[in-house]
């Protein structure tokens, strides 16, 4: 296997570069585009030439599975306490987009203890059928059990697609899924379509941190499977008065599917830390001075019912926990809201936050970087705004 | 206690910067760095062979160059470091690339404990993990904030959920993927990086280890890059003007006409 760039062929137009995610890769020598030794040979450039002078030699393959078999779309249902994940709503009005434009089933996939009466809000969520599994060996989420069981489920009942939340749950046991059945799995996906000439899933994706976005396939393997980001989907109106068929299914749980023994579960008291699930986040970065300023970003949070995050500043600097990170190295939000408050917005941080639908930016550095990203920038002293925001929005809510 | 640590070079990516007339990425003199998260899966080794001695081996799949990256970690402290590279590898997904780490880890002989990091930030997959655990049948416990305890057979530690965290005790041998809480990694000492500069860096081949030849590289993998493109860069909007309770009356009153809040 290789790539080959035609010289003869190349007119020196650059496109592979654009198209390169591998720095380096590909340079322009004589006006005439060259694979260097940094070339990782993943064929993202093949497409891009405009004169069809990048070749990639594959060996042909032949196709893994009979893909005809493979029907329907399939979403895990992730839940806690009773209630379902918002991201699982988010999929399943997606996946029933998705089905339609097939002409295939909708189905939700629900493994718990006790877990059924979930099923009627998964019907209202556009599903046609819900595969129950059911035992107490799924109380907690756990890797070996929602493995094996999801294994079998889609051993015995084929689904041509399958879409997972990518949360910490489910990145973690899909990865595992995807590997039992020897299928493909596109991680961290924020838009899907079907492709109208092939039927084929087009899962793209942000790489590089937000730089590049990539559009994956899985031509010959099946489900062709995906985790998507948390609030990316949009989620529709449920209708409470749909039904559907309930399918029971009896997973075979051996000793060894039972990978390690949870000994705690520990939550957070505090209501505004799940940013992966928030509407709102309210962000503080190095402008609020000190760890003792922190409060008035959590106030205001608590105020619009969202979360706290902080910028890697703040939390290299010891003032909050990581968890509360937003970018690179912490969480990816895409909240319909997102006030910055004295970050200055490296690359770093835009990275897990520049997809939120509406920016807010305050800070006392006109020239700071965020603005440039910001809907709305406002060019002054947190420890003032923050705190009249707050009363402004206590009374309006109230 | 004889530990594996699995880790990736990658592009500093916030040394890239956006060309502001084409909104296209300058990908010019980006420096290739150790992911960020495998050097906190790095120290966590380091510090369970300090408690209880052992062996600590570094291996990453990639090209010739991704040496520089093992000889970053030797400096930091480990032991051995091997490069898994061969042209057959090319074009890997995260599953043909945990099939060939599952491997050559089998082909390095014994092991206790497998350490990655939480995901890397290039491909930000956090799949490959949990794909060496699936293919060596082993545990795993993923977002691996804390390290709480560790004895020759068993490790405790406390693995991060978006609600609070799990207190998670797993037989080994088993993968743990390693979260940025979870310890502050180490600078490469002077002589750590002396060391390393010495050291021979094996290079394990497809021939090396046992593995089918038809689930290696691109054709062993499921997926396929249809194409890459740079996203439109987002535009930033309106700088508010006037006094700071002007202004702010001004965004409350815009948040709500446009229904946000």
């Amino acid at each position: 296997m290789a790539i080959n760039i035609n010289k003869d062929d190349c007119i020196g137009c650059g496109l592979c570069l654009e198209s390169c995610p591998y720095p380096g890769a590909i340079v322009m020598t004589d006006n005439t585009a060259v694979i260097t030794d940094k070339c990782v040979e993943c064929g993202a450039c093949v497409d891009s030439c405009s004169v069809g002078a990048i070749e990639f030699e594959e060996t042909k393959r032949e196709t893994a599975v009979d893909i005809a078999q493979y029907k329907g779309v399939w979403v895990f249902v992730e839940h806690r306490k009773g209630r379902i994940a918002n991201v699982t709503l988010e999929l399943l009005c997606e996946g029933r987009k998705l089905a339609d434009q097939l002409g295939q089933e909708l189905a939700a996939v629900l493994i718990g203890d006790g877990a059924q009466d979930l099923a009627k809000t998964c019907f209202a969520y556009g599903a046609d059928r819900v595969y129950l599994v059911d035992g107490a060996v799924f109380g907690h989420y756990s890797t070996g059990p929602y493995t094996a069981a999801f294994s079998q489920l889609i051993k015995k009942y084929r689904p041509n697609i399958v879409l997972f939340g990518a949360t910490h749950d489910g990145r973690d046991f899909a990865a595992r899924v995807a590997v039992r059945i020897y299928t493909g799995l596109t991680a961290d996906c924020t838009e899907l379509a079907i492709d109208p000439d092939t039927e084929l899933l087009s899962q793209t994706r942000p790489a590089f941190g937000g730089n590049v976005m990539a559009t994956i396939l899985t031509p010959g393997h099946r489900p062709q499977m995906a985790t998507v980001r948390p609030n990316v989907m949009k989620r529709s109106q449920p209708d409470y008065s749909r039904t559907g068929e309930v399918v029971r299914f009896k997973a075979d749980i051996t000793e060894d599917d039972i990978l390690y023994q949870i000994r705690e579960v520990v939550e957070h008291t505090a209501k505004t830390v799940n940013l992966e699930e928030a509407d709102i986040i309210v962000s503080g970065g190095r402008g609020i001075g000190g760890p003792e300023h922190y409060h008035i970003i959590e106030e205001l949070a608590e105020v619009l019912g969202g979360a706290a995050g902080a910028s890697r500043a703040v939390v290299d600097a010891g003032w909050v926990p990581h968890y509360r990170q937003v970018g690179q190295t912490g969480k990816t939000v895409a909240p319909k809201l997102y006030i910055a408050c004295g970050i200055s917005g490296a690359i770093q941080h835009l990275a897990g936050m520049q997809t939120s639908d509406f920016i807010v930016a305050i800070n006392k550095d006109p020239e700071a970087p965020i603005f440039k990203v910001a809907n709305i920038g406002i060019c002054a002293d947190l420890h003032k705004a923050v705190p009249y925001l707050k009363e402004r929005f206590k009374e309006l809510l109230s | 206690m004889d530990i594996i640590v699995c880790i990736k070079q990658v592009p500093d990516t916030t040394e890239v910067k956006i060309d502001p007339e084409k909104g296209t990425l300058i990908r010019e003199g980006v420096p290739s760095i150790v992911n960020p998260f495998d050097e906190y899966a790095v120290e966590a080794a380091l510090q369970i062979k300090e408690k209880l001695g052992g062996k600590v081996t570094v291996i990453t799949m990639g090209p010739l160059q991704a040496v520089e990256a093992l000889k970053k970690c030797v400096a930091m402290g480990a032991d051995e470091a091997v490069l898994v590279s061969d042209k057959a590898f090319a074009g890997s997904d995260t599953w043909a690339t945990s099939y060939t780490l599952a491997g050559a880890v089998k082909a390095l002989g014994g092991f206790d404990l497998i350490l990655c990091g939480k995901q890397a930030i290039d491909g930000d997959t956090a799949q490959v993990g949990p794909g060496i655990a699936e293919h060596l049948g082993i545990s795993q416990v993923t977002y691996v904030q804390k390290v709480i305890s560790v004895r020759e057979d068993a490790i405790e530690v406390e693995r991060g959920i978006e609600a609070g965290y799990e207190v998670i005790e797993t037989p080994l041998p088993a993968v743990l993927t390693i979260d940025k809480s979870a310890n502050q990694p180490r600078l490469p000492s002077m002589m750590g990086t002396m060391k390393a500069l010495k050291k021979e860096i094996p290079t394990l081949t497809a021939a090396d280890i046992d593995v089918k030849a038809d689930l290696l590289g691109m054709e062993g993998s499921p997926t396929r890059v249809k194409r890459t493109f740079t996203p439109q860069p987002r535009k930033g909007g309106r700088m508010l003007q006037g006094e700071m309770e002007d202004m702010l009356a001004e965004l409350v009153k815009i948040l709500q006409e446009e229904k946000i809040v």
